[in-house]
């Protein structure tokens, strides 16, 4: 990087720590802090999109739809998330692969399932084994947002419930009364007026979205904490740059990383909750989030 | 069947390392599935009971601390909150192994006057006490700003009632002030228990190593799937037996509720509204 870095053994102090800093690894490692950040921005509108489709679906008259909509969210809610981490990226991989193998091999005998192996003809294979390492490793990655969306979109299914069933029922028997329909009564009231109801819950998710980012490391993602592991290791002197076990003061980045994103996301929260909930006959207006200071002192 | 009651003997304590050594390699049956997963859930309410236990003492004082009007007790109460609330569990597991690790693996010997006591730094790094001191921490942290969010909404009124009869001090705590911050409380809390035994399952995929192949019930399910490359069973095996757990702690935490509100007429009485993992 910088041109004192041509030898470093001969390096010392500030010197070493900015070539060390520097290196070809490490700037890897800083560019996996915006994979974290592109997850966040990725996931967060298509799992918003799943958890309207999800309320929408709890909310409907057709009974078979509306089982399906709380199945949805009482069972993604009720397994710790992890775990629907590791099913997902199997089950989708395995899931696209038989599709495919179903359309492009009509004519393979065998059983996809030999044993302990999942077999598919090499044309269903998916991405192909001829494919450049980034189609794979952007599948990887899409694996990991779709899975992201199913079960964040199962708990913002569950605040958008609850904002549309907060909105007054005052509100749609006015628009009833004025001869909207159903579905115009949904679009052009309900909606526009729930978002006030389920901002509190949405930011709460976002939050547990920030802090739910380092599981992208299990899904075999090279994330942050794949490359905090994978720097911070002891390195003999057999590396450019030899030192001990380091990975304790890399996982520190990582930690304050986490708890500016935190703050920052609580600050943005709290103003556009102030923003929005202005003259709202919400608790959220009356209060404007200094509901604490009103409390007693002990 | 007596072949499931022999699995069974063989590996339903597997997982705390009482019964056969070796876990099962191939053709692996649905009884297998079903008698390892449990095995290893006794990891999960190992973690998730004394977790809760210990974090409920010390989140209470960490709430009242937050609530104290001296900085020197506030400040450290609202840095140790925003510490482990803004973070990440699975990176505090990380980092918390990791300091484990660097610490001197002998052991330090305390003086204490009349007696010596040794501290084995080793068990820091196992997950049974390395991993355990991490929730207590986590859980300590989220329920400590539930509680302290209670408190500053008691009513006004029930504390000027209870100085109206004299009570002060550690009385008026222990009569007015703490009843009703557990019953304001108790629906949260109750979601940050339910989010505790999830989050128990992470404790062997963060760096923590499961010795001798003794996890929990994610780490055999996570087993089972690797082995069969076949998620569809063992995940779901996984899944009921936590639907099972989630649905005993609100069993167990309705009942509580109950008793908390049973002085309050009917219709005052507030429902244990259920939100897993969405309000922490």
């Amino acid at each position: 990087m910088f041109s004192w870095c041509t030898d470093p053994d001969t390096l010392e102090g500030l010197a070493w720590l900015s070539c060390y800093l520097t290196t070809g690894k490490h700037m890897a490692f800083y560019r996996s802090f915006g994979t974290v950040m592109v997850l966040l921005l990725v996931t967060a509108p298509v799992a918003l999109a799943f958890g309207f489709a999800g309320a929408m679906a709890a909310r409907a008259h057709f009974a078979p739809l509306r089982w399906l909509g709380k199945g949805y969210t009482a069972v993604v809610r009720g397994v710790p998330d992890i775990a629907f981490f590791l099913f997902f990226v199997i089950a989708l991989d395995q899931g696209i692969e038989y599709l495919r193998h179903k359309i492009k091999c009509p004519d393979w005998s065998e059983p996809i399932r030999q044993g302990n192996d999942f077999v598919v003809c090499p044309a269903a294979k998916m991405p192909l084994s001829s494919a450049p390492q980034w189609v794979h490793e952007t599948y990887g990655f899409a694996l990991a947002v779709v899975t992201f969306a199913i079960v964040f979109g199962a708990f913002a299914a569950n605040v958008l419930y609850g904002g549309m069933r907060a909105v007054p029922r005052a509100q749609m028997e006015t628009a009833e009364a004025y001869g909207m329909s159903r579905r115009q009564a949904f679009w052009r009231i309900m909606v526009p007026q729930m978002w006030v109801y389920a901002l509190p819950g949405l930011g709460n998710l976002w939050m547990i979205l920030i802090k739910a980012t380092p599981l992208l490391f299990l899904l075999g993602i090279e994330d942050i904490v794949y490359w905090a592991r994978e720097l911070g290791g002891s390195k003999t002197s057999a590396f450019a740059y030899p030192h001990p076990d380091w990975r304790l003061y890399y996982f520190l980045a990582l930690l304050v990383f986490y708890l500016l994103l935190t703050r920052v996301s609580e600050i943005v929260l709290d103003r556009l909750m102030a923003r929005l909930a202005h003259g709202q006959a919400t608790s959220g207006a009356k209060s404007g989030g200094r509901a604490a200071d009103k409390g007693l002192a002990i | 069947m007596s072949a499931c009651l022999d699995t069974i003997a063989a590996y339903g304590l597997r997982s705390i390392g009482i019964g056969e050594r070796l876990l099962p390699k191939r053709d692996f049956t649905l009884c297998e599935h079903f008698t390892l997963i449990g095995s290893g859930l006794l990891w999960n309410l190992y973690f998730g009971i004394l977790a809760i236990l210990f974090g409920f003492f010390l989140a209470n004082a960490i709430a009242m601390a937050k609530a104290n009007r001296r900085w020197w007790l506030r400040k450290p109460a609202e840095w140790f909150i925003f510490v482990f609330r803004g973070s990440p569990l699975f990176i505090q597991f990380f980092l918390f192994y990791e300091a484990f690790v660097l610490l001197p693996k002998m052991g330090w010997d305390i003086d204490l006057g009349f007696a010596e006591i040794t501290v084995e730094t080793r068990w820091l790094t196992r997950a049974w006490l390395g991993a355990l001191i991490v929730l207590i921490l986590n859980t300590s942290a989220y329920s400590a700003e539930i509680f302290y969010g209670a408190l500053k909404s008691i009513p006004r009124g029930d504390i000027e009632a209870a100085d109206a009869y004299g009570l002060t001090g550690w009385k008026r705590y222990k009569r007015i002030i703490w009843p009703t911050m557990l019953r304001l409380a108790w629906p949260a809390y109750t979601n940050e228990a339910i989010f505790m035994f999830h989050a128990t399952t992470l404790v062997f995929f963060s760096g923590f190593p499961a010795w001798r192949q003794k996890g929990d019930a994610l780490y055999y399910a996570s087993y089972f799937a690797d082995k069969t490359f076949n998620p569809f069973v063992a995940y779901p095996i996984l899944a009921g037996y936590f639907i099972l757990l989630t649905l005993s702690v609100i069993t167990v935490y309705g009942a509580i509720n109950r008793r908390l509100n049973r002085h309050l007429p009917q219709e005052a009485r507030r429902k244990l509204r259920i939100r897993p993992n969405v309000i922490r």
